[in-house]
């Protein structure tokens, strides 16, 4: 079942199967290491409801609901 | 490469990751060498020196902190630019070891690029102390690539490096490019370099580097290179295959591609033991991004910023500084006087150039304490947090998260502020945050509401501070909606930042970035503020046929005061004193009070002494006093704040435009004060 980073709850472990889009914020995503068959923990979301806090290869990232919408994951 | 041999003069770039200790290895490298300035075009800060102690004359760049060589931001760009163009001996890429995977990255990048890599990893301690393992051997392997271990924070494996890029430096290096593709588009690859070949080595570029970046159609590249019509038909071809294989776009099959190499490399060669699932900063990061208690730990964190630097151990220092200076002019006085120099002299230089450059400089500690803080906020981490807390609350008026440290900064001095908004990637919110930052009342503006407070609410004097403060702060906000939806319409800037760990800084690296932020602030002290001190102190000693007066109401200062004052009529003082204050408080805001105590006769003297506050209370009354206030706190700046803003926003038109936004908003908002409270 796909769905995308955005819906996942904090705490939770899925793995990315696409990013969706294309351009300058893909580009910076993958620059980061978002990239297809990754593992990817989302770690918290911040206290006023956005950004969210993503934990993955080893590093703490943050990207706002707006980003995570454009990630699918399974 | 023969060029730097024969003349003994290696040049180095150093590249690396935001948060990978990169200025702390450049800080040991180079020691008190270093040179700073801007990479020519662009308001990216590019910071030179020499290596200490080499045989051979070392010199090495920095070169901005980058996550990927891809030109989306102005760093990227420059970095890229400088290692093409300038064709360096050599580049140390450092890679911080805790981070590995994502740091390797840019590492596969910059291998590409045809230049020597010698590869600093860094944060070695950090591996032992968690009883990690890495291979090195197997690394230089996988790469074709000297590594040495570093930990730059703790001065080790400093002089292995130095000595290892000497070795380097002297013998032809293997850049044979190791293949970091998959095997059929590392085919393909291969196929374009083949008829790209003679192309490159005309313009002396890897072939490597050129025909990925032309698979990837980078519309940089394609502008570049004269590249064949056919050849190009054919590269788009290959692309469009590989693309409808992977069902993706090339720059993302190439990014994904280089991650898996990545992946590969770091499962063989590093060892983590097993550790619980929560690391030190994750704790600390529970309780400061919590989703309670963040808002009031990051309100109670300024508030005691503010209440040391700026009110107690800040405001003693003003105290001592005054008292030294005024010693030192005492000293200087007698000099003089012994001399026998003429009265004018004498004036000239214990009251023009000692008082002007001396008001500006009581408020260099406060700036640095609050300097030193803001470091301090940096250096552990804690700042990456507040714009992750803070940032759908900017975002309300068209900021980012970033947006609040150059905010904060300019609490100080507006200067250093605008310079901050370097950090800023989005061309439309560095902008922004530039035009926004002079609305937060700096620090040389505080003895001007001091004054009025003291004349005209002696006991609610801290009431009348925080309004204007907050007055300053509700145009912000009010201006950054305003913009949002007129002139900077359109997409959201996308808001995608790195949390790096929590450290403990080291007390050299917060004195060193206390010190590159102050600096701006004493170099204003010394240029501007000087010039501007003698030419005012002139303009009132002289009237306009250049003779002394002795009465300050006829002296050229006096006639352009009577020249601007109808302007401010509408707002309330459209007297010629404060007409005055407010054109020198144009020059310095640290001088408004000064000049008040000059023209009414009082004479330089502190903000709140009982004669200066007499003559203010003939001269206003409160509701100019509010208009007054409130126009200083929002017109433009001080002429180095308006040049810093000429130097970040890289353009006049901007500058312009920016000014007279500002100076038209406190027109208007100083009149409807005055009108209303009259």
């Amino acid at each position: 079942m796909s769905r995308t980073l955005k819906e996942v709850k904090v705490g939770e472990k899925v793995n990315i199967k696409k990013i969706s889009g294309s351009g300058p914020v893909k580009r910076r995503l993958m620059d980061m290491g978002v990239t297809k068959g990754q593992e990817i923990l989302v770690r918290k979301v911040a206290p006023l409801g956005d950004p969210i806090e993503v934990n993955l290869r080893g590093y703490e990232l943050t990207f706002r609901k707006e980003e995570a919408e454009k990630i699918i994951v399974e | 490469m023969s060029v730097g041999i024969k003349e003994k003069t290696i040049n180095i770039a150093l590249v690396g990751n935001p948060n990978s200790g990169k200025t702390t290895l450049f800080n040991e490298l180079t020691g008190s060498t270093q040179y700073v300035g801007n990479w020519p075009g662009v308001t990216v800060e590019k910071k030179e020196g020499k290596i200490k102690k080499t045989k051979n004359k070392i010199n090495l760049v920095d070169l901005p902190g980058i996550y990927s060589l891809s030109s989306y931001t102005m760093e990227e760009i420059v970095a890229r630019d400088y290692i093409l163009d300038k064709k360096p001996d050599l580049i140390i890429n450092i890679v911080d070891a805790t981070n590995i995977e994502r740091n390797m990255y840019l590492t596969t990048q910059i291998l590409e690029l045809g230049v020597p890599v010698l590869v600093a990893l860094n944060m070695m301690d950090v591996i032992e102390k968690n009883k990690d393992k890495i291979n090195l051997e197997e690394i230089e392997s996988h790469l074709n690539a000297k590594v040495v271990p570093i930990s730059a924070s703790r001065g080790k494996g400093i002089e292995n490096l130095i000595s290892t890029l000497e070795e380097m430096a002297t013998i032809s290096p293997d850049l044979a490019n190791i293949d970091f593709y998959s095997k059929d588009i590392q085919q393909e690859v291969n196929k374009i370099e083949n008829f790209i070949e003679e192309i490159a080595n005309e313009n002396k570029v890897n072939k490597r580097w050129l025909a990925v970046k032309l698979l990837e159609q980078d519309s940089h590249t394609l502008s570049k290179f004269d590249i064949d019509e056919e050849i190009k038909t054919y590269i788009v071809k290959i692309k469009e295959k590989i693309e409808e294989i992977e069902d993706d776009d090339m720059e993302s099959i190439i990014a994904n591609e280089r991650y898996i190499f990545i992946n590969t490399m770091v499962k063989k060669t590093v060892k983590k033991t097993k550790r619980q699932e929560l690391t030190n900063s994750d704790k600390i990061d529970k309780i400061l991004t919590n989703r309670f208690f963040s808002v009031p730990i990051f309100l109670a964190v300024m508030f005691i910023v503010y209440y040391v630097s700026i009110q107690t151990l800040g405001d003693y220092t003003i105290g001592w500084v005054e008292g030294g200076i005024e010693y030192f002019a005492g000293l200087v006085s007698s000099g003089l006087m012994s001399l026998g120099v003429t009265e004018f002299i004498h004036a000239l230089v214990i009251d023009g150039v000692i008082g002007g450059v001396g008001a500006v400089l009581v408020f260099v500690p406060q700036i640095m304490i609050l300097f030193f803080f803001i470091s301090v906020l940096e250096d552990t981490g804690y700042m990456a947090r507040v714009a992750f807390v803070m940032d759908k609350f900017f975002r309300k008026f068209g900021l980012t998260g970033k947006s609040f440290i150059p905010l904060l900064i300019g609490s100080g001095c507006s200067v250093p502020g605008i310079m901050a908004t370097r950090t800023l990637e989005n061309e439309k919110d560095r902008k922004l945050t530039i035009l926004l930052t002079p609305f937060i009342s700096c620090g040389a503006k505080l003895p001007i509401y001091v004054m009025f407070a003291a004349a005209f609410f002696p006991n609610n004097s801290g009431m009348v501070v925080f309004i204007i403060y907050m007055l300053g702060i509700a145009v912000a906000i009010l201006s950054g909606i305003l913009l949002k939806n007129t002139l900077f319409k359109g997409a959201v800037a996308p808001f995608v930042m790195e949390l790096p760990p929590y450290r403990v800084p080291t007390l050299k690296g917060l004195f060193i970035h206390m010190w590159d932020r102050g600096k701006d602030f004493l170099k204003k002290a010394g240029t501007i503020i000087f010039a501007a001190a003698v030419l005012i102190w002139m303009m009132q000693t002289f009237s306009f046929n250049f003779s002394i007066v002795e009465n300050p109401s006829n002296s050229i200062l006096a006639g352009i005061g009577r020249f601007i004052a109808p302007i401010f009529r509408p707002l309330g003082f459209g007297d010629w004193i404060s007409a005055v204050a407010i054109f020198t408080g144009f020059v310095a805001k640290e001088v408004v009070v000064a000049t008040l105590g000059v023209l009414t006769g009082v004479g330089e003297v502190a903000e709140d002494a009982p004669e200066l506050i007499t003559s203010i209370q003939a001269l206003f009354t409160p509701a100019k006093a509010w208009s007054f206030m409130a126009f200083n706190l929002l017109a433009a700046p001080c002429i180095a704040a308006i040049g810093a803003m000429k130097k970040e926003f890289n353009s006049w038109k901007w500058t312009l435009f920016a000014v007279s936004y500002q100076t038209g908003i406190a027109y208007i908002i100083a009149m409807i004060i005055y009108q209303v409270l009259k």
